[in-house]
Parts: C-alpha cells; sequence; structure tokens
C-alpha cells in the first residue's frame, strides 16, 4: 500500500516535470521566433534605404551630412550582432530616418515629382511593424522569463537549458528621456 | 500578454464549436425522427418502423456541417461581393496591406488574406477556420473614412477576433443559421404539400391497428414539432447574436492590446456610428461577423432586454466608454 502510494507519487512528479519542461522548451522557441520576426523586419528596412537615399539624392544635395548619418547607421545596424548593440544601432538608425524625413517636408519640390510618399509609407510602416515585433518578442520573452523563474517550474528550469531571455530596450539615452516641452517662448519658425 | 488566458480562450471557442455543430446535428435528427413519430402515430402498419427521415436529416445536417466547416469562409466572403486584395496599388490599399501585416506581427499571427468589400458605408468583419488561413474584409467606405491610426485599431479588432478564434464559432454560426432558416422554409412548404399526400397514401394503405388520425399523443407530437419547426431560425439568430455580443468587449480588449492605442480604435468607432445607413451588402445572417451592427444601428443603441436579446453588438457607447478607460489609466 506505502510502496503503491510512494509509485503514484513519483509518477505524479514526473509527469509533472515532463510539463513544465516542454512548456518551457515551447516558450523558448517563441522566443526565437520573435526574435526572427524582428530581424526580418529590419532587414526590409536595410533594403529600403538605398531605394529611398537615391531617390532624394539629387534633390537634397546639401543635407549631405543627414543622408551620411543614415548610411552610416545602416551599416553599423547591419553589422551589429548582440540584442544590445543591435537595439542601440536601430535606435541610432531610426533617429536618422526621422530627421531625413522631417528634412523633406521642406522640399516641396521632392513630394511633389518623386515617389516619395510611397517610400515614406513603406518606411513608416516598417518602423511600425519592426516597434510590434519589437513589443511580441519582449512580451514573449517576460512571459518566458516569469515562466522560470517562478517557483515549482525553477526547479526543472536548470534541466531544460533556460536561461532569462534579454528584453529589447531602448539603449539610446535620447530617446528615453522625457521631451522637454517649453510653452513659454513662441514656436520656432 | 497572458498566454495561458489566450489558450483557454482558443480552446472554449474549440469547445463551443464542437458544441454549436452537435446540438445543430442533434436538432435536425429531432425534426426527423419527430417526423417519423408523426407518420408512425397516424398511420402506424405494424412492426418496428425505419426511422428514415430521421437518419436523412441527420445526415443532411452531417453534411452542412460539413460543408459549413469546410466552404463557410468562402460562402460569406462570396455572399458580400468581396474581392480579394493581390496587388495593391492605390496608396490607401497599401496602407491597409501594410497595416494588416502590423497587426499581424503584434498578434503573431500569420498573414490573414485580405478582401475589399465594394461598398459605401464603413464596416469590416474577419472569417476563417483558424488563424492560418483567416481573412479580414473591409468595405472601401471605411478605407475612406479612417485615418492610418483609426484603421489600425479596427484591423486590431479583427486580428483579435482571429487569434482568440472567434472567427471559426462566429463562421460555423453564420452558415448554420442560414442553413437553419433554409431548411425551416422547405419543411414548411413539403409539410403542407406531404399533409396531402399523406392522406392520399393512408386511404390507399387501408391499414387497421391504431385509430390513427385520433391518437391524442400524435397531435401532440405534431404541435412540438411544428414549434420547434418554427423557432428555429430564431432561437439560432438569438444564439448567434448572444455569442457575438460577449466577444466584442473581448477583441476590443485585445486590440488594445496589440495598438496599445484604445482611443484610436474608439475614435474608429464614434465615426462608425454616425454613419448611421445599413450595409446593404452584408445580410442579416453574417451581421454577428462585423465590427458594427450592419443593420440600422438603432438596436445597438438601446439599453434593457429586447434591445440586448437581438443587438448583434453591444451599445457602441459602452465599447466607447470602456476603450476610453482604458486609454487613460
Amino acid at each position: 500500500m506505502g510502496l503503491m502510494l510512494f509509485l503514484i507519487v513519483v509518477v505524479a512528479v514526473l509527469f509533472w516535470g515532463v510539463v513544465i519542461y516542454n512548456a518551457l522548451i515551447a516558450l523558448r522557441n517563441q522566443v526565437a521566433n520573435a526574435w526572427k520576426q524582428i530581424d526580418v523586419q529590419l532587414k526590409r528596412r536595410h533594403d529600403l534605404i538605398p531605394n529611398l537615399v537615391n531617390t532624394v539624392k539629387g534633390a537634397m544635395d546639401f543635407e549631405r551630412g543627414t543622408l551620411e548619418a543614415v548610411i552610416a547607421a545602416r551599416s553599423r545596424a547591419m553589422t551589429a550582432t548582440t540584442v544590445p548593440e543591435t537595439a542601440a544601432a536601430e535606435g541610432m538608425l531610426t533617429q536618422a530616418l526621422g530627421r531625413l524625413f522631417a528634412l523633406a517636408e521642406a522640399y516641396p519640390q521632392l513630394t511633389a515629382t518623386t515617389n516619395i510618399g510611397s517610400l515614406q509609407e513603406e518606411l513608416a510602416s516598417t518602423e511600425n511593424k519592426i516597434a510590434f515585433a519589437r513589443q511580441l518578442y519582449n512580451d514573449v520573452a517576460t512571459q518566458y522569463n516569469i515562466r522560470q523563474a517562478q517557483f515549482p517550474a525553477n526547479l526543472v528550469a536548470g534541466l531544460a537549458k533556460a536561461v532569462p531571455a534579454e528584453l529589447w530596450e531602448i539603449e539610446d539615452p535620447g530617446e528615453r528621456a522625457t521631451p522637454v516641452v517649453d510653452l513659454s517662448s513662441p514656436p520656432r519658425q | 500578454m497572458n498566454g495561458a488566458d489566450l489558450f483557454s480562450q482558443q480552446a472554449s471557442n474549440r469547445r463551443r464549436s464542437a458544441w454549436l455543430t452537435a446540438g445543430f446535428v442533434v436538432f435536425f435528427a429531432w425534426i426527423g425522427l419527430g417526423g417519423d413519430l408523426v407518420r408512425f402515430l397516424m398511420a402506424p402498419g405494424g412492426g418496428f418502423p425505419v426511422p428514415w427521415l430521421g437518419m436523412l436529416t441527420a445526415t443532411v445536417a452531417g453534411g452542412i456541417a460539413w460543408y459549413a466547416w469546410r466552404r463557410g469562409p468562402e460562402r460569406v466572403l462570396g455572399a458580400t461581393g468581396a474581392y480579394e486584395l493581390l496587388h495593391p496599388g492605390t496608396p490607401s490599399e497599401v496602407q491597409l496591406a501594410n497595416v494588416v501585416e502590423e497587426m499581424a506581427i503584434a498578434s503573431g499571427t500569420p498573414r490573414p488574406r485580405i478582401w475589399i468589400v465594394p461598398e459605401d458605408d464603413p464596416n469590416a468583419f474577419a472569417t476563417g477556420r483558424d488563424p492560418a488561413g483567416a481573412s479580414v474584409a473591409v468595405t472601401r467606405g471605411l478605407l475612406d473614412l479612417l485615418d492610418r491610426d483609426e484603421l489600425q485599431g479596427v484591423v486590431a479588432h479583427e486580428m483579435a477576433h482571429i487569434r482568440n478564434l472567434d472567427v471559426r464559432l462566429m463562421t460555423l454560426l453564420a452558415a448554420m443559421v442560414g442553413a437553419l432558416a433554409l431548411m425551416s422554409d422547405t419543411l414548411r412548404q413539403l409539410l403542407r404539400g406531404g399533409g396531402r399526400l399523406r392522406r392520399g397514401g393512408g386511404g390507399g394503405g387501408g391499414g387497421g391497428g391504431r385509430g390513427g388520425k385520433g391518437s391524442p399523443l400524435a397531435f401532440v407530437v405534431l404541435a412540438l414539432w411544428l414549434l420547434s419547426l418554427l423557432v428555429a431560425p430564431l432561437v439560432g439568430r438569438v444564439l448567434a447574436l448572444a455569442v457575438s455580443r460577449k466577444r466584442e468587449y473581448l477583441a476590443d480588449a485585445t486590440a488594445a492590446q496589440f495598438t496599445r492605442n484604445p482611443l484610436a480604435l474608439a475614435r474608429a468607432l464614434t465615426k462608425l456610428e454616425e454613419r448611421a445607413e445599413p450595409t446593404r451588402t452584408i445580410s442579416r445572417g453574417a451581421a454577428h461577423l462585423c465590427i458594427v451592427d450592419p443593420g440600422s444601428r438603432r438596436l445597438s443603441d438601446r439599453e434593457g432586454r429586447f434591445g440586448d436579446l437581438f443587438a448583434s453588438h453591444p451599445p457602441l457607447r459602452v465599447r466607447v466608454a470602456r476603450l476610453k478607460a482604458m486609454g487613460y489609466t
């Protein structure tokens, strides 16, 4: 009777362990998949940039510095390998692109004669896709991190070789800082 | 994002879909068996009768359910005259394709097929069996009316229906409610014709046994049978609407989770509410699939039991208020 009970408990514990192990493995693959999603969108953005640069090059000749910043940020982003490195480089690229589009507004002939409008929609959408892919990645990674640290699961976590996934954080201090809005002075023209 | 919650949502929708299908087949079997019973009580030929009608209707119901499962999404889309957006050309089409792709990424599901309904009234719906083969359809009026953020909110709402597997349950419901209405009409017609036929056939057979027509049990069964035939389409419709109302709040909340911008969806719903003309191309049977009730929106505005029972959607005011509460916290 006692042996029977012992066996039942052992089997139940084993079964429970297998269930948690499998859940952790499934989550780890979801995290990897979400990461790949970000990768896909980042590559898309990298592919769109040469097209954009060619379109605006002629019209915005004297904004060479801005264009070069975009090109430099792109090549830096493409060679980054670790999560924080990639996050930092892509953050710079986002800022450089933002400046470029802000400047393009000042060239009416550019918006009138070229397909910069559709390029802008493509890049804006890609920015959104990157943001949403990042959001999904952070959500799934947080879920994975919580799961492997919570009490019963953390006993199996070592067996499943589960290590906390790095979250995608904004590295650039300028992006994190709260914008200062000064309403006392008139807006610059 | 709560993974366990997602899985329980999907599981309960799978369960509901299975129960719905079972109930549908059982109901048709009852219709058929009731017919057999009436036939038996009215003109007993002796011996155990083979319930041909019951077997026939159960088989037919199984066939309809199978058809609804296989072809339901195509039927729903076909009925609205939607065409698939394969090569986005105009800026608004490109924007729609982009927004759908963005929301597919945010929800972590494969990109659904995109359809456009040539219709000026703004509305949108989703259909499909599972996230992998789902479709999102919007009317041309919706594209013209909403800005990018609002469109994103509406598409996120539809993606929420897809991810939570609401589309499976709702598409099955749409197909079955339609089939029920059709069968109810047909059977009523048959009944009228069959009554005449049976009287002629009974005279020819001339069997003895019990005194056929006089049996009170036969009348009770007949009355029950007729009653179930008459109320079946109504019950189906009310069921579809009840399921839909419950899912709308959840889809709004899930949409807010995808876009992190509940106020844009609230703005979109307000804009849709202001356009009061009905969406003509979307039939009543598919009303519960849409983001706002395609009928004239008076009912969804009314509160109280009657409005609750026959509205496919909860009052828009309440939905907007809930979204705004999410936005300001």
